[in-house]
């Protein structure tokens, strides 16, 4: 395949974790690495496994497949296969290979000699899936209080595991995710419109500069966060949003069996106003 | 990455979590389950087992007294006995053990002279006796017109009252604090944290609207998309989840011990606790329209409500925080006479 100009700068040996030399070489356009091959494996037969398990269900309709964890009553302990055991060596196969994944942005990194700004980055949605089909099932006792993998099942359990504690919109960690969502999706949208605005300009215009984008936001509210300092506050808006996620998540149940709106009866009882 | 910034952000993580962790009232696992549906659908019951040890200790339910001796007079044939409307086909001895029983449940501390003149028992001079008459007949007609709700459990006096004289979990129309009115007004009963509806900012009194007769609690839409026809506004779905999660309080049980959240209205996807559920509503609405309001001119006003209403029940009256009342264990098998039909 053929390489594009820059492209041999960038193909240099070293900067592996694991296995040395061994996978430190490129298929085509892609670098292979111990952790390329351990993310193959991984996926493939984690994906193998969801479509076996989707052939022993009721359905093909891709919306209604379900592949759901065990029964509460299995512990963390294995279940059978099809009763839960499925589900069990999927999410094995599904943590191996995003954290394959993450290592390899890191050996990428590595050889770049860029910080790790990608791997940290994707950590967080790693964590944030962990979270919710290990670390939360660990802390109630049970894989079965891990979410199921089907496109309209998990909409289902996230529902129902919303209406466990009554109104989730009380959830307090909820609440700081959502905010961080919608202000990253904000950050972005003002982002994406100032660089769209500058790079096509009216015809005989010439395109504008990072001077003409700062003086925009100077103009209308005081204040520009400039051309670096945007990516940096939408990567910290954006991995908030994901890491309040998993709190919000982890805290009902193991720290939280009530309704939420109760939890607020601290406010209530501040001693200024009780 | 600058390091500046990922100890930034670690650090105002870590003070949001440390602000939460100190000035609230978490809880800490070991926590019990109870799977509520098939597995994976998210229906769970997480209990903590050390509040819930609290909750047991403030719901049990007394001993029973032993069976009466039974002398073969009826009460309404006894000269003893006079102005007995309720109670005139009990034995003599059975009548007696009940009116114990009643004092025991109802009014420990204050005995028989709550309800009775002691010159003469059968005065109605007190209105708490007239109030007591009536409740007897509202126990007769939950243990034997409401069994879809009670089933064979049944209720006795002590279910809501619980040594209290009035019950502790009762219900007022709910008019909130003064407020203004025509044009200005902007509170449409609700957005206060309101412990009648679980310390939500929901309609704080979903009980005038919904538990009256003919009352429509089902909002939910039954197409996938928008139709024509106009569903249930905002504020009508507001006073149903206000209901709804006065239950769950009541009951001390979270919306899918009955429901299935991906579509709350079908029966076919909700758990049979569901069906008493939908008699309880009946139940409680038949009973504060048939009895709490004929009680209206017989309480004093300082019994009645702000508004100058009656008392009446919810869920709570007699649930109490657990999804069967007293968990579960009959007092009504071992006092006959309440499950009687009223004569």
């Amino acid at each position: 395949m053929a390489m594009l100009s820059f492209e041999k700068k960038y193909r240099v040996r070293g900067g592996t974790l694991i296995g040395g030399d061994l996978f430190d070489f490129w298929m085509g356009p892609f670098y292979v690495g111990f952790f390329g091959v351990l993310t193959i494996f991984f996926a493939a037969l984690g994906t193998a496994l969801i479509i076996y398990a989707a052939s022993q269900g009721p359905t093909w309709n891709i919306f209604q497949i379900n592949i759901a964890p065990p029964d509460l009553k299995y512990g963390l302990g294995m279940a059978p296969l099809k009763e839960g055991g499925f589900w069990q060596v999927i999410t094995v196969c599904a943590i191996g290979s995003f954290v394959s994944w993450a290592l390899r942005e890191v050996e990428i990194c590595r050889k770049l000699g860029i910080g790790y700004h990608v791997p940290f980055a994707f950590s967080f949605a790693i964590g944030a899936y962990v979270t919710l089909v290990v670390v939360r099932p660990i802390l109630l006792g049970a894989w079965g209080h891990g979410f199921p993998y089907g496109i309209i099942s998990h909409l289902d359990w996230v529902s129902n595991v919303g209406y466990q504690y009554l109104h989730f919109h009380y959830n307090p960690a909820h609440m700081i995710a959502v905010s961080l969502f919608f202000t990253t999706t904000m950050a972005l949208g003002l982002h994406g419109s100032l660089v769209l605005s500058a790079t096509n300009p009216q015809k005989g215009e010439p395109v504008k500069t990072a001077e003409h984008e700062n003086s925009f936001f100077r103009d209308t509210i005081g204040y520009s966060i400039g051309t670096l300092g945007i990516h940096r506050l939408g990567l910290f808006l954006a991995l908030g949003a994901v890491f309040f996620s998993a709190v919000c998540i982890v805290i009902s149940g193991p720290l939280w069996t009530k309704g939420w709106p109760e939890w607020w009866n601290w406010w209530l009882d501040l001693p200024i106003w009780s | 990455m600058n390091m500046k910034y990922g100890l930034a952000f670690i650090a105002v993580a870590a003070g949001a979590l440390l602000a939460m962790a100190t000035l609230m009232h978490w809880e800490r696992p070991p926590m019990a389950s109870t799977q509520l549906g098939p597995r994976g659908v998210g229906m769970v019951w997480t209990q903590n087992p050390r509040t819930e040890a609290i909750v047991k200790s403030k719901n049990i339910a007394p001993e029973s007294d032993p069976p009466a001796q039974l002398s073969g007079i009826k009460v309404k044939d006894s000269p003893d006995y006079q102005n007995v409307k309720v109670l005139g086909d009990l034995d003599v001895e059975e009548f007696n053990r009940l009116m114990g029983a009643i004092t025991n449940w109802v009014a420990p501390d204050e005995g028989c002279t709550y309800c009775h003149n002691p010159e003469n028992m059968a005065d109605d001079g007190l209105y708490t006796k007239v109030v007591a008459r009536r409740m007897l007949q509202m126990t007769r007609q939950i243990n034997t017109m409401w069994t879809p709700h009670v089933q064979q459990t049944g209720v006795t006096c002590y279910t809501c009252h619980r040594g209290n004289p009035v019950p502790a979990n009762i219900w007022f129309k709910n008019d909130g604090p003064p407020h203004a009115a025509g044009m200005s007004a902007s509170r449409q009963g609700e957005g206060l944290a309101s412990k009648s509806v679980g310390m939500t900012s929901l309609p704080y009194d979903p009980f005038t609207t919904l538990l009256a007769k003919g009352a429509q609690i089902r909002v939910d839409g039954t197409t996938a998309l928008p139709t024509d026809k106009p569903g249930a506004s905002i504020h009508d779905t507001e006073v149903t989840y206000g209901l709804m999660i006065h239950m769950s309080e009541a009951l001390g049980v979270n919306c899918t011990f009955c429901h299935n959240s991906r579509q709350f209205a079908s029966w076919s996807e909700s758990r049979p606790q569901r069906v008493p559920a939908w008699h309880g509503l009946r139940m409680v609405t038949d009973l504060n329209e048939t009895f709490m309001a004929s009680l209206q001119g017989t309480f004093p006003k300082n019994r009645l409500g702000p508004s100058g209403d009656v008392a009446k029940i919810n869920c709570a009256t007699c649930h109490q925080g657990v999804n069967k009342p007293l968990y579960g264990v009959s007092m009504a098998k071992d006092y006959p006479e309440l499950r009687v039909a009223n004569p």
